[in-house]
């Protein structure tokens, strides 16, 4: 019985969806306040039944319902309680209903905050969001249901991908959703002023909280996806630039852009159309990313099991939100540049410099992540770009980035002062070339890695200088609103990333090596001894566990276990073993037995010692607590007194940040 | 009209991923062609599964086209498959000769019993050792080999109502015309 | 100038400046950095001759794995319809390595034979090998699934 309840919530919550799309929008229009009170009752009913479908499902797995397609697809007995849950979103089905479940905490979360926004404003937005709805959910309903009928039930189920059988799987998805789809709300905001004709910025204000925290959403996502792959996958990389790795990094680089444009539109009233530009691209490549990883066009680590039809509902979905919204902003967007005028030395400048520079980067991604296609549409034969490509651009388009980044809390708004930045210029300068001084003694030489100590030394100064200035110049309690904080931890995180990307990237030594039991090999000035492999068990799966040893100078170190699994299903999974520390990381992995039939024997391993590599998890945490803080700005907190005085040319805050 | 370019650079894109799907509809990206397809089948020699003292080979089986199906007791989609097969047989052109993968006799004979027995000849190789030769993973596979022993198509997976129309028939229908 | 146009036309050079070198460099970029996928026949025909670095995409010959004793130097044997050829691979396969398999190995020629630097296996969905037997049968279902399961490692 349980399944169907989920199927009619699914199509209760299908008829909301359309209920709180077109009649709020058309109310808004005619101006007609009872079509515009729609929006949020159906924005709840539609909430409570795609919450209700959720848990359904996650019931069924939780009670082994095999008589679930999906269920007894991705679940056995033997997989624990925890995997169950995460096998919900272990598999297309099920991902596309938690899709749909975090669009609905948005939208309720939008419909329970906007009741300070101006009835109409509100109306449009709650519309926009449920368009996006109707058609998740009817792609849910008509391509992909996850609570198809599997009959007769079998007594056993499938299994849930090994590959995704990791505690770092757990929340990845559900988080990178977050972000996602959080870009939705941005996107809703400028579809909304677009429809409505919004001459002054001041939406801008409201959608920027949302904007910051679906940013942090995707950063926590990303990271917890990078850690993923490091940890999983077996091959000690953190990014590979996979089609799919691209699709959530597209929308977070021009995301990145599009926070700080929203930054200026708000207060100085500038690049109005290319922050509107900005949220409907962001959200596009939030759609692109969900066509490739469904539509099988590319072939990547995860993609999901690929069908044609549901790529090509996808895509017309895509025409019609995409299409539409970029029309209607060929259409309505403002027509004249407003706001005040920057000199070529402003903080506007500098941000316009990012903009473009995260612009391009997104389309070299894109482009290099499309470029499989364009060979097969051009003929041009079976082509792809690897990592090399996207190594060589991407550091090049982020260079000017860093080195803009100290100067930017001290330039001012439409003309900044050259003496400040010239004396800011030298100190960070000082301290970089100090810094890389002192690395190079300890790095042999490495370029890349006195580069990353220097980059980082530079963010770094900038961001403590200002951090200083401000504690000197400015009354207590006045010194670090949220909004500048938010700014300060995302920059320092920064310089953190900065120098875990390079100094693991220049000095990680690696090795793969046969090793017969007793045998010691020495990387990185660590000895790893292989103590060899045995047979162990765990809930679904048995594996061959090797035993390591490590050592430094005669002092133990760790005792590493990587294993080889072979879950339920045959599959077999690598699980490295990792010993993590704050200036390093060792890492071995099982490779193959010598001979098959003797597992005690010599086996293949692979074995890293990789310096710096947790720096950037954590700077990329830093950026995402820096994007949750500003996001709490008491600025962003919409009082009814709020939108009047919003509507003024300028406020008291610009005022205030004009001054220091 | 610059305000269009966002809208026009979209269009673009749509075209080339629409072009994606359907270019992946008639281009399986993995699919590699059977190093085997248009050379002589290898040299076999089998035991028939209902009579183990006569033997089938390659040479017996010259003359004539053949389907050659392999199928296993234990393999699941080879149930899926069956349905098709038996109804198709009679209608196919060609000879339907059975390739019993790595199963033991009885379990073979009584999933024939139940399934239906559509083959016109049955070969069993209990120790797979001959379906290496022919490159044969897992079951089901299925070879169509001409009248001159050479294999002409091959499928992996189960024939499904859209195989046998799209690819099999088609297959068939392009050997070389002699007498069958 | 009034401040507005001044303002618009730095907007402008800006714009173009950025898409200049990025346009270069994205061409060079990709000039230097095109990966051609080519089959075994193909390579024999002399296909692959212009390019140093080329994806070689194939089966894995039945049988043709070879181990060496003494070190990680792997061999084997890529074959497509027409073709063979033999690679030389050092280091750790992958797990879903095996024969019959599609890998597509990336590396040179050197000589006859083509030396890998990294070794790609694509999961099949359509195959089901007999070990697979005692789990299916016991979940009795009509679809085989291995969804998203090829991730034998992308390096």
């Amino acid at each position: 019985m349980t399944p169907e309840l989920g199927q009619i919530a699914l199509i209760l919550a299908l008829l909301l969806a359309l209920a709180q799309s077109i009649l709020p929008i058309v109310g808004a229009w005619k101006n007609n306040g009872a079509m515009m009170a729609v929006a949020r009752p159906a924005a709840f009913g539609q909430g409570f039944f795609v919450v209700m479908a959720f848990v359904l499902l996650v019931w069924a797995f939780l009670h082994f319902d095999f008589s679930v397609q999906y269920v007894a697809d991705n679940s056995n007995l033997a997989l624990p309680w925890y995997y169950r849950i995460t096998a919900v979103w272990g598999a297309h089905e099920g991902s596309m209903l938690l899709w749909i479940f975090i669009l609905n905490v948005w939208t309720l979360a939008l419909a329970f905050f906007s009741r300070q926004l101006p009835e109409a404003f509100a109306a449009r937005v709650l519309g926009v969001l449920g368009i996006i709805s109707v058609g998740f959910l009817a792609f849910i309903l008509f391509t992909s249901d996850p609570f198809g009928r599997l009959i007769p039930m079998p007594p056993d189920g499938g299994d849930l991908n090994p590959v995704l059988q990791d505690p770092g799987m757990t929340f990845h998805p559900p988080v990178i959703y977050m972000g996602y789809v959080g870009f939705s709300v941005a996107f809703a905001f400028s579809i909304a002023a677009l429809l409505g004709g919004e001459l002054e910025q001041a939406w801008v204000r409201w959608a920027r909280p949302w904007t910051n925290i679906a940013w942090a959403f995707l950063t926590c996502g990303i990271v917890a996806g990078s850690w993923w792959a490091y940890a999983e996958l077996g091959w000690g990389g953190w990014w590979f630039w996979d089609p799919v790795e691209n699709a959530s990094f597209m929308p977070w680089l021009v995301g990145t852009a599009l926070i700080h444009a929203q930054a200026v539109t708000e207060k100085r009233g500038s690049l109005r159309a290319w922050t509107i530009l900005l949220s409907i691209f962001a959200f596009s490549l939030s759609l692109l990313g969900t066509f490739l990883v469904r539509s099988g066009v590319l072939t990547s680590v995860h993609s999901f099991a690929s069908d044609p039809r549901r790529g090509l509902f996808i895509l017309c979905f895509l025409i019609f939100v995409v299409g539409g919204s970029l029309l209607l902003y060929a259409l309505r967007a403002p027509k004249v540049a407003g706001g005040k005028p920057f000199a070529v030395v402003s903080r506007e400048s500098a941000i316009l410099v990012g903009n473009l520079m995260f612009t391009v980067a997104a389309a070299m991604v894109l482009l290099g992540t499309l470029f499989p296609l364009i060979g097969d549409a051009l003929n041009l034969g079976k082509i792809s770009v690897g990592p090399p490509y996207f190594g060589l651009l991407f550091p090049l388009l982020m260079l000017p980035i860093v080195l803009l980044l100290p100067f930017g809390p001290y330039l001012r708004w439409g003309k900044g002062e050259p003496q400040i930045l010239k004396r800011v210029m030298l100190r960070a300068l000082l301290a970089a070339m100090a810094c890389a001084i002192v690395a190079a003694f300890f790095v042999d030489g490495k370029l890349k890695a006195i580069a990353g100590v220097a980059a980082a030394a530079w963010v770094a100064v900038g961001v403590l200088l200002y951090i200083v200035k401000r504690w000197r110049e400015m009354p207590r309690g006045r010194r670090y609103p949220a909004e500048m904080a938010g700014m300060l931890f995302a920059h320092a995180g920064v310089a953190i990333f900065l120098i875990g990307v390079l100094l693991s990237e220049s000095l990680s030594a690696t090795s793969d090596v046969r090793m017969a039991p007793g045998e010691t090999k020495t990387i990185g000035g660590y000895d790893f001894r292989f103590d060899g492999v045995r047979e162990t068990q765990g809930p679904n799966w048995r594996a061959d566990q090797g035993t390591v040893t490590v050592t430094r100078n005669g002092k133990p170190v760790a005792v590493m276990q990587p294993q080889k699994r072979t879950y339920t299903r045959e599959q077999i999974q690598t699980e490295s073993a990792i010993d993590p520390g704050v200036t390093r990381d060792l890492y071995v992995a099982l490779g193959e037995p010598m001979d098959k039939q003797h597992i005690d024997g010599a086996w293949a391993l692979r074995l890293y010692y990789k310096p710096f590599i947790r720096w950037l998890w954590f700077g990329g945490l830093m950026m995402m607590l820096g994007g949750f803080v500003s996001a709490c700005d008491r600025r962003f907190r919409v009082r009814r007194t709020a939108i009047v005085d919003v509507a003024e040319p300028m406020h008291a805050s610009v005022l205030a940040e004009n001054r220091t | 009209m610059s305000r269009l370019i966002p809208f026009i650079g979209f269009l673009l894109l749509a075209g080339l991923l629409g072009f994606g799907i359907w270019w992946n509809t008639g281009h399986d990206q993995t699919a590699i062609p059977s190093p085997l397809i248009n050379k002589p089948a290898p040299d076999f020699k089998l035991p028939l599964l209902y009579e183990p003292t006569q033997t089938a080979t390659r040479e017996s089986l010259l003359g004539k086209p053949y389907l050659l199906n392999v199928f296993a007791s234990w393999c699941i989609e080879c149930g899926v498959e069956h349905p098709v097969l038996q109804a198709a047989a009679p209608t196919l052109g060609v000879a339907l000769v059975g390739y019993n993968y790595k199963d033991a006799p009885d379990d073979a004979k009584a999933w024939l019993a139940t399934h239906g027995n559509p083959y016109s000849l049955l070969m069993a190789d209990t120790s797979g050792q001959t379906a290496i030769d022919f490159g044969v993973y897992a079951a089901p596979e299925s070879f169509l080999v001409d009248a001159h022993g050479v294999i002409r198509y091959k499928h992996i997976g189960p024939i499904t109502p859209e195989v046998l129309d799209n690819e099999l028939k088609p297959a068939i229908a392009a050997l070389p015309q002699e007498p069958r | 100038m009034n401040p507005t146009r001044k303002r618009r036309l730095i907007v402008v050079l800006l714009v173009v400046a950025a898409a200049t070198v990025a346009v270069g460099l994205g061409v060079f970029a990709l000039q230097q950095n095109m990966n051609y996928l080519f089959t075994p026949s193909q390579v024999q025909s002399g296909a692959a001759s212009n390019h140093k670095t080329f994806r070689l995409g194939g089966m894995v010959k039945a049988g043709s794995i070879q181990r060496s004793k003494t070190s990680l130097l792997a061999t084997f044997t890529v074959v497509d319809a027409d073709g063979a050829m033999p690679v030389e691979y050092t280091g750790i396969l992958p797990d879903l390595f095996r024969d019959n398999q599609s890998v597509i190995a990336t590396g040179h020629m050197d000589n006859a034979h083509f030396v890998a630097t990294e070794v790609l296996a694509k999961h099949d969905e359509t195959y089901m090998p007999k070990e697979l037997k005692d789990a299916m049968a016991k979940a009795h279902k009509d679809k085989p699934m291995q969804e998203g399961s090829d991730a034998g490692g992308s390096p």
